[in-house]
């Protein structure tokens, strides 16, 4: 059986004294990808900020490769190899496509991803790589997004809300990517809103609703009747 | 010719002034605090150089070489210490904190240095000059000061635009939260910004120091200047602030020739045109 990489228990958030996560318990494997589905302000979001390190009032452990990370700052836990696309890919204004890479490589953990192998999955950055980052149209923008993740080398990625406000053609060409960019031995965690690509590409499927989870269970054995019962709560 | 001598005096002068106003900007552009002790902060610096200078009995300029480490130190320490704990989203605390400090920086001197004016002495190099052709004159000090406020700008962007320290500047100042994704830690970087910013305001401090007398009290008018030079040139741009304070110092000695009375206040009306017209300042912000 794989090794556990991640795992919360009874994780409970907080922002000032509004609960935002009610005793949420997720398993991560290693080599697994996991999606976290749910309606806007279900906490898919607010999960993905108190993994990282961004939520700095939570309860209960969030444990990474066995070892408690509660109380980390989020530099610190990004050093151990937990990286994140965040939702609205938040490139950095002031800096080229080619420095948000950089930037995201100067951890220097090593593994696979260099400048010229995120070049390599992503061709349309090379040629921009001078650029203001904010020049890139959304798609290019999320591929730099990505690229600056793997620059990490991460041993987990979570993709917060992967094709908010992407066309439907782009976010096609990132989902036939992400099979090459989550290798293998990298786990994943994808928070989506298109529950069809959120099931056609993980493992299992968490669903929240109102910050407590509502469904868990392999995506391949959850029904369409089960998932919109979670979803919406009808 | 009387004319353009004060222009060019402007000019040297006004390097000076960059320099005042490059910590400043540095500090501002990078973590958004407006530091109001930094003007204490280029006394303080003159005072220690002073201090070192005299009791190792060293060229006020090789006392650099003792004061930078010890300014960058405190910088960082202070910035550690203290001033990250005041830097959020209400820009009050920093400004109170820091006025503060304005006054203990101040108060202390005071106390040690008493409020005579001092001044160190550089030897022959304050009074050496170079003749130009027209019966023009320039001050070799004034020279050398002016060509190495040039290089430390110049410096300064380059740490800026290419290095990995600059571009964790720059990321860490568009977005704190996803710097820190990068494993960018703010206060690290924070820390990092002060300490380059007070190895900047030691060379301008030693170099007020050896141009001008100075008392405990001088600090806020240099910040007055600095926040000048810096709102001249454009909030962020470094070569800016160099023109902000060849602005500024050509406009005091063009009212000095005027009238002596006039030096400080031409330079306030020049910065009030700016800002009326061009209330970014003159240059843009440099990104990418």
């Amino acid at each position: 059986m794989p090794n556990k990489v991640l795992e919360t228990k009874n994780l409970n958030a907080y922002y000032g004294d509004f609960q935002a996560l009610f005793e949420v318990s997720i398993d991560l494997f290693e080599g697994e990808i996991i999606a976290i589905i749910g309606a806007n302000g279900a906490g898919k979001s607010t999960f993905m900020r108190s993994v990282t390190g961004l939520i700095d009032r939570i309860d209960n452990e969030i444990n990474y490769k066995g070892l408690s990370i509660k109380g980390l700052r989020a530099d610190e836990i990004a050093k151990k190899g937990l990286a994140m696309v965040p939702e609205g890919r938040k490139l950095f204004p002031s800096l080229s496509v080619e420095e948000n890479l950089l930037i995201g490589g100067q951890i220097k953990r090593l593994g696979p991803w260099k400048l010229n192998t995120v070049y390599e999955l992503f061709p349309d950055l090379y040629d921009k790589r001078n650029i203001p980052s904010n020049l890139l149209s959304g798609g290019q923008q999320q591929m730099a997004a990505i690229g600056r993740a793997l620059m990490s080398n991460p041993d987990v990625i979570l993709f917060d809300e992967i094709s908010l406000g992407l066309a439907p053609i782009i976010i096609k060409s990132i989902y036939q990517n992400l099979p090459k960019v989550i290798q293998k031995g990298m786990s994943a965690i994808i928070v989506e809103q298109d529950i069809s690509k959120a099931l056609e590409i993980s493992d299992r499927v968490y669903c929240l609703q109102e910050g407590r989870i509502a469904l868990f269970g392999e995506s391949k054995q959850l029904t369409r009747q089960e998932i919109s019962k979670a979803y919406f709560g009808i | 010719m009387d004319w353009i001598n004060s222009i060019i005096q402007g000019i040297l002068v006004g390097g000076l002034y960059a320099l005042f106003a490059a910590g400043l900007s540095l500090i501002f552009g990078v973590m958004r605090l407006v530091n109001i002790a930094h003007g204490d902060l280029i006394i303080l610096s003159a005072f220690l150089g002073l201090t070192i200078s005299t009791s190792l009995n060293l060229h006020p300029f090789i006392s650099l070489i003792v004061v930078i480490p010890i300014m960058a130190i405190f910088g960082y320490v202070l910035q550690r210490g203290i001033l990250n704990k005041t830097l959020g989203n209400d820009i009050l605390p920093p400004l109170l904190v820091t006025f503060g400090l304005s006054i203990i920086i101040q108060n202390s001197l005071l106390e040690i240095y008493t409020a005579d004016p001092q001044k160190m002495n550089a030897g022959v190099i304050e009074v050496a000059s170079l003749s130009l052709p027209g019966g023009l004159s320039i001050g070799w000090y004034p020279l050398i000061m002016f060509v190495i406020s040039v290089l430390i700008i110049g410096i300064l962007q380059f740490i800026f635009y290419k290095t990995a320290l600059g571009r964790a500047f720059r990321a860490t100042s568009d977005d704190q939260e996803i710097a820190q994704l990068m494993g960018l830690s703010k206060n690290h970087i924070f820390g990092l910004a002060m300490a380059i910013s007070m190895v900047v305001v030691t060379i301008a401090g030693i170099f007020l120091g050896v141009r001008t007398s100075f008392d405990p009290a001088a600090g806020p008018s240099r910040l007055i200047f600095g926040f000048e030079a810096v709102i001249i040139g454009g909030l962020g741009n470094l070569w800016g602030t160099l023109i902000g304070g060849i602005i500024l110092g050509v406009s005091q000695n063009i009212g000095a020739k005027i009238n002596p009375g006039w030096q400080i206040l031409a330079g306030h009306i020049a910065f009030i045109i700016v800002l009326a017209f061009r209330p970014k300042g003159l240059f843009h912000r440099i990104d990418g």
